[in-house]
């Protein structure tokens, strides 16, 4: 019996909501009086390992070679039913990014085991917390099986606090990445100074009030003067105005940074529950009615193509004085 | 070529559901309800690869009670060529879908799977990848496209994932996710809607299949989480820095 958790990193750097996950893990294990390990697979694996030792973990596992060179949904999760399996896990957690959501149903479905999908919170008797309905409704749910899959919303848990060192131990691949009828054929990656928004403290999104692709610069200026991240809304992605990977929203990437300023976008039920749990959130709209108001902190009815530029010069001014 | 799409029904995705009463479940009285907007996309992906790769056959699939026959109808409508529905009152859960999509694959053998990545009511996203668990046909998920080789023995999807976009090769038979830049999907033309009243749903109980539903997730309660209340309205842009220097203290 204990706790796995499939951590995340790209490139030898440690995702940061894999902290998060662990932290909740390690509740979820101490609950179950057992302990937690950490599995990070793919090139970089080791490296980011240095990232996740330092935390009360067990072990942290880590799968490295030429078998894991290119990702694939199949090997990551064959790799870690098997570290789960030797490990003797009955609870295995990971992160509620596009990789641990694809990768953990597959380990739910193999390991036999019920799974919850971005919980936010865990009870006593290991009930999972989750929202549901574009996170109208809160639902409790048990998982009726001994083993027990969950991804882990990343803006639910601070990150885990420093604990003694694990044992790092590698991981003999057995699986063949040959063997999925599936072949990589090319990566195209996003590539951008700001912070990441999922982990960025401010976010600037931009909607479909930005009128045309090229206005994005008013959100990038004022996201760059914060040092915050940029996000979008469906209908400007939908758009061509920006990429995917900066959708916020039920069906994009959930956010909730200290300070979240919405611009020229209506609040949609879809977007408010990618966001609305933000610290501080600002709305600047020219209709009063907009549904974004209704959580904002601040708001302000103005057109967003006058206000936003003067509030850059005005945060500006601040800032030097 | 043979294709099996599915097809949830789901509350009206832009209306705010509520609980009912006694907190067991949301308050239906009055409420719409649509075909889960990824399996749109998914049956629109399904007819565009008939039209484009020389015809497939899109076969719908619903799980549920009578009246999902609705939208098994408006899928049908928008042109696929027939339905199976599985009629249960159960609450089935992303596992059991999954298992009774397999028991249909088992007498239909489709060759591609089109499912939606979630399902807007309970957005758990798993069904289409413990079906390629279970199957073991390759999956892609998040497709944000698809394009079929000539011999229809593949398709190389490119999937909307964090960080960019990733192209795959998977074998046919394969489960591809749909995600919500897949396609446009369609009006139903009047001509296609009275055609598709004639189409076949076969309706096919869990003992016809022989499944005896399990869920492994067991709901025990739903709350409304706490509403976040409107804040101030300010006037001014000198009025909003000030506010987020010395009130919000964020800037
Ligand atoms: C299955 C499904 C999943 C979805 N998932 C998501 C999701 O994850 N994320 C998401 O965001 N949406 C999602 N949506 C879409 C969502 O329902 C809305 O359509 C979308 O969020 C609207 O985007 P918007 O606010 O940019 O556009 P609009 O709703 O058109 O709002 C534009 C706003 O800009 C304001 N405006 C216009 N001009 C100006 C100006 N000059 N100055 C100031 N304000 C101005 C207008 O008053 C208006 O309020 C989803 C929908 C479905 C069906
Ligand atoms: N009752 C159902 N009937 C038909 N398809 C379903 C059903 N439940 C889920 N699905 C399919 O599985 C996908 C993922 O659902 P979920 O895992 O519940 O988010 C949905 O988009 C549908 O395509």
């Amino acid at each position: 019996m204990s706790v796995l958790i499939l951590a995340e990193q790209k490139k030898g750097k440690l995702v940061k909501a894999s902290l998060g996950v662990m932290n909740i893990g390690a509740t979820i294990a101490s609950k179950m009086g057992t302990d937690y390990n950490v599995l990070l697979i793919g090139e970089g694996a080791k490296d980011a390992a240095a990232a996740a030792v330092n935390s009360g973990a067990g072990k942290v596992f880590v799968a490295e070679g030429d078998k894991v060179a290119t990702y694939m949904d199949e090997l990551w999760a064959d790799i870690t039913l098997d570290v789960a399996n030797t490990a003797g896990a009955t609870v295995v957690l990971g992160l509620a990014t596009t990789q641990g959501k694809a990768v953990m149903p597959r380990v739910a479905a193999k390991l036999d085991a019920g799974m919850a999908s971005e919980i936010t919170g865990v009870t006593d008797d290991l009930h999972f917390i989750r929202p549901v309905y574009a996170g109208n409704l809160n639902a409790e749910v048990e998982i009726t099986t001994e083993k027990k899959v969950a991804t882990v919303r990343g803006t639910a848990f601070e990150p885990i606090a420093e604990g003694a060192a694990a044992a790092i131990e590698d991981v003999a691949i057995a699986a063949d990445p040959a063997g999925y009828n599936k072949a990589f054929v090319k990566l195209e990656e996003t590539v951008s100074d700001r912070p990441p928004l999922t982990e960025a403290a401010v976010v600037v999104s931009g909607g479909r009030g930005l009128k045309a692709a090229e206005n994005y610069k008013i959100v990038e200026e004022l996201a760059d003067l914060l040092g915050g991240a940029v996000g979008a809304t469906r209908a400007t992605v939908d758009a061509g105005w920006i990429h995917n990977d900066y959708q916020v929203g039920q069906t994009g990437k959930i956010v909730a940074p200290d300070l979240y300023i919405a611009v020229g976008l209506s609040g949609a039920i879809q977007h408010l529950a990618g966001m609305k749990d933000s610290k501080v959130i600002v709305a600047i709209n020219k209709d009063e009615e907009a549904p974004i108001f209704s959580v904002a902190d601040y708001g302000l009815v103005a057109d967003l193509f006058e206000v936003v530029p003067d509030l850059v010069q005005k945060v500006k001014a601040a800032k030097q004085g | 070529m043979k294709i099996l799409v599915m097809c949830k029904q789901v509350p009206d995705p832009d209306i705010k559901v509520k609980l009912n009463a006694d907190g067991t479940g949301i308050n239906t009285d009055g409420m719409k309800f649509v075909v889960n907007p990824f399996d749109e996309i998914a049956n629109e992906e399904a007819l565009r690869i008939h039209e484009k790769n020389g015809g497939a056959e899109v076969v719908v699939l619903g799980i549920g009670p009578k009246d999902i026959t609705t939208q098994i109808r408006s899928c049908l409508a928008m042109g696929s060529n027939r339905g199976i529905h599985v009629v249960t009152d159960d609450v089935i859960d992303p596992d059991n879908v999954a298992r009774i999509i397999q028991k249909v694959m088992d007498d239909e053998k489709p060759d591609l799977v089109l499912i939606g990545k979630q399902a807007v009511d309970d957005d758990s996203g798993q069904a289409g990848q413990i079906l390629s668990a279970l199957t073991g046909y390759p999956q892609a998920c998040y497709a944000s496209e698809i394009v079929l080789d000539d011999g229809k023995t593949k398709a190389t999807v490119t999937r909307e994932i964090d960080g960019g976009l990733e192209t795959i090769d998977v074998n046919f038979p394969a489960i591809i996710t749909a995600d919500l830049r897949l396609n446009e999907p369609r009006y139903a033309s009047l001509p296609n809607i009275m055609k598709a009243k004639r189409k076949e749903i076969k309706a096919l109980s869990l003992d016809d299949l022989g499944f005896t539903p399990s869920p492994k997730v067991k709901l025990i309660s739903l709350t409304a989480p706490p509403e976040r209340q409107a804040g101030v309205i300010v006037k001014t842009v000198d009025e909003l820095v000030d506010k987020l220097i010395n009130e919000a203290k964020v800037i």
